[in-house]
């Protein structure tokens, strides 16, 4: 008799417990790739959520937001073995991070399956958000930097180009969409050239792009990769050669920009972030970022996470802090806010990141290397997903 | 029955910690979910490096680039759910008939020469296959991976569920069944010709061994044994991605044989065991640096040494034999 009281208790206590447990914390899966190549993005992104939570608070709706960190070693079945552990131990409310194209397309089966948001901060092939009607995103497209790109070329004088691009999902949208707009717009692509994701060498293509000497090379590699692209491309001789460089911006990535020295004084580039944008907010959030990590400067790495828990803080606190997954996408959809990017909203159709798209050009502020932007283009939508229309 | 013959029949005989072990790893089945996935990843790892245990710690041949089989299994097995039937069995099959099939092909080049140059080979195989798969992004999914892989029922009615529960359940059955005829094998007068060939080549031959057919045999084998691996991992995560022939994955399954003890037939399993536990604990502390404490626990593991670790638990086993 005794015991079965026990056993009551024990079962009711057990029980009390786990649902004030779900009742007081939200948690947030946050897999990144901590170690390996990408390690960079990893670190830039942890650092922004963990600003945001040092900022505004580690409250919302009246919950307590718990991230947890695990690393995906840069590896997609990693990550999706993490992801479902998230999900199945920890309960987490939202999977959140992927640095790269195929880690987000990995776990998106969990997140429908699951009912879980996926928040991509970083990855930033166009498919992504088809992959899963639960995936959100607050990075940037390739797209969305490579059309800009290819209308400022033409409008510039630049008429023949060879493009260079890593050879993954993101590399292949850059080239796609740089190419389309390129063409329609009267210009030539002579020749399109890729790299390996991992561990490239750039020196042959270089040779290439300098053989069929272009006015232009268009070049996208990812974040982290940016610094010894620009060492080949100077080894080459190709900065002397009259060939212009011209990027998607995470070529000239801030987190690397200084090391890459003066050689890179003059590049153009287009992309969503700037340490060096305008505004208040983003003056904030660039002291606040180099007073926690040590003068790290913040790339658009940094901006995809500091805007996703934006976007998670914002959707508990709409929903009251429900949380399943079909409320929170419904209170992310069309969302919009003030971000040190500038003015982004997330488009309530595709559940993909609509965002100011800046012309930069590489310049030496305060004996300081930065992407100054000079042209604006309002409110980009993904220009993959706006064609197939 | 000669003297051989009977130490042979003496050494296959079932040992209670074996019982248990199988035992135990069947009771997790009934554990609550939330374990079952790392457990896969444990039995798809065991069998991996039972795979590499097989040609290195019983014939000798050491390999860098192990992940090659286990990279063509687990590419077959995701094609042909992609593209021909989500049956999960046949893609177990096809994957390892495949594997085979490059197996034999690449044994004929491990046949020359002596341990650095077939380090050389074998590393260079898994690089080709690698690159192979990185140029046919059509084919492959390139770096993006293969997506679309959906694998249907196990025997036509356990669903591949979000706990893991049922790919547990199928790797650990597959990880007994070749656990079984690795046992089988090794303890035949075929196992202990390959132990001759291991100790000294020259005189196994001069013994009147057939040194390269039988090198060529266990190679073959261990080559199926990996594809199955691979078609396992494939299957169960519903994903492949270059990730597989990469040069990690050859590495990490040489550190697990060494960790739990090559040419043991546990060696695998105890390996996996302790190195998917070790990394997922210590990443779980500090997902940033949890490389440097691995690579310090590899080096104190090695200089205390694990002759003295593994044998203070022979000792233990032997008298709780005598007792």
């Amino acid at each position: 008799m005794v015991r079965r009281q026990l056993a009551a208790a024990l079962a009711a206590v057990a029980l009390l417990s786990s649902a004030a447990q779900a009742e007081d914390a939200v948690k947030v899966g946050l897999i990144l790739p901590m170690t390996g190549q990408q390690a960079s993005t990893g670190k830039q992104i942890d650092a922004a959520v963990k600003l945001y939570q040092a900022v505004n608070g580690s409250t919302a709706a009246g919950k307590k937001i718990e991230v947890i960190l695990k690393d995906d070693t840069g590896v997609a079945d990693v990550a999706k073995r993490l992801a479902q552990e998230l999900v199945v131990n920890d309960k987490v409310a939202f999977l959140a991070g992927f640095g790269l194209t195929p880690i987000a397309l990995a776990v998106a089966p969990i997140a429908t399956q699951a009912k879980v948001p996926e928040v991509v901060m970083a990855a930033g092939t166009s498919s992504i958000t088809d992959a899963s009607p639960f995936v959100v995103r607050t990075s940037f497209t390739l797209a969305q930097s490579a059309v800009p790109m290819a209308e400022w070329a033409v409008k510039n004088g630049i008429n023949k180009v060879v493009t260079l691009v890593s050879d993954f999902g993101p590399g292949i949208d850059a080239e796609k969409s740089f190419t389309e707009r390129f063409k329609s717009d009267g210009g030539t692509v002579i020749e399109s050239l890729r790299v390996p994701l991992r561990s490239p060498d750039f020196s042959p293509v270089l040779q290439k792009a300098a053989d069929a000497k272009p006015d232009a090379v268009f070049v996208f590699v990812p974040s982290g990769q940016g610094a010894q692209f620009v060492k080949q491309f100077v080894e080459r001789g190709l900065d002397k050669s009259g060939i212009k460089l011209i990027a998607t911006g995470d070529v000239t990535d801030d987190d690397q920009l200084n090391g890459m020295g003066d050689v890179v004084i003059g590049v153009i580039n287009t992309h969503n972030y700037s340490a060096a944008h305008d505004s208040a907010a983003n003056k904030a959030f660039v002291d606040a970022f180099k007073k926690a990590n040590a003068g790290m400067r913040p790339n658009f790495m940094a901006v995809g996470g500091w805007d996703g828990m934006h976007l998670i803080y914002e959707a508990l606190k709409m929903t009251g802090g429900a949380t399943d997954g079909d409320t929170l996408l419904a209170a992310m959809k069309g969302m919009a806010w003030e971000s040190p990017r500038g003015p982004i909203s997330i488009d309530p159709q595709t559940r993909d990141i609509v965002q100011n798209i800046y012309v930069r050009k590489v310049e030496k502020k305060d004996g300081e290397l930065y992407n100054v932007e000079f042209a604006t283009i309002p409110n980009v939508k993904d220009p993959v997903k706006a064609a197939k229309k | 029955m000669d003297a051989a013959a009977l130490g042979l029949v003496r050494r296959a005989r079932w040992r209670w910690p074996e019982v248990v072990l199988w035992l135990l790893a069947y009771a997790a089945l009934l554990m609550p979910p939330g374990k079952f996935l790392i457990l896969n990843e444990i039995a798809i790892l065991a069998l991996f490096a039972l795979s590499l245990d097989l040609i290195l710690g019983y014939a000798g041949i050491v390999s860098l680039g192990h992940a090659a089989f286990f990279g063509v299994g687990a590419y077959t097995a995701g094609l042909l759910a992609k593209h021909v039937t989500g049956d999960p069995l046949a893609g177990l099959l096809l994957g390892a008939a495949v594997a085979t099939v490059v197996g034999f092909a690449t044994s004929l080049l491990v046949l020359r020469g002596s341990d650095l140059t077939r380090l050389m080979v074998t590393l260079g195989v898994a690089m080709v296959l690698g690159e192979i798969a990185n140029a046919l992004p059509g084919l492959s999914g390139g770096a993006d991976g293969l997506q679309g892989v959906t694998m249907g029922p196990l025997l036509g009615c356990f669903d591949f569920d979000l706990f893991g529960r049922t790919a547990y359940a199928y790797s650990l059955t597959t990880l007994f069944l070749f656990t079984l005829l690795a046992r089988r094998i090794v303890l035949s007068p075929f196992g202990l010709s390959l132990m001759a060939i291991r100790r000294n080549p020259l005189r196994a031959g001069a013994l009147g061994v057939p040194v390269n057919a039988r090198l060529i045999a266990v190679y073959t084998l261990a080559a199926a044994f990996a594809g199955t691996a691979g078609a396992l991992l494939a299957q169960t995560t519903a994903f492949v991605s270059l990730d597989v022939f990469e040069f990690h994955r050859s590495a990490d399954v040489l550190l697990v044989l060494i960790i739990g003890g090559a040419g043991w037939l546990y060696g695998g399993i105890a390996g996996a065991v302790i190195y998917t536990l070790l990394q997922d604990g210590i990443a779980a502390f500090t997902p940033q640096y949890w490389q440097f404490w691995i690579g310090l626990l590899l080096v104190a593991f090695v200089l205390v040494g694990r002759q003295r670790l593994v044998g203070g638990l022979y000792a233990m086993l032997g008298w709780a034999r005598r007792r």
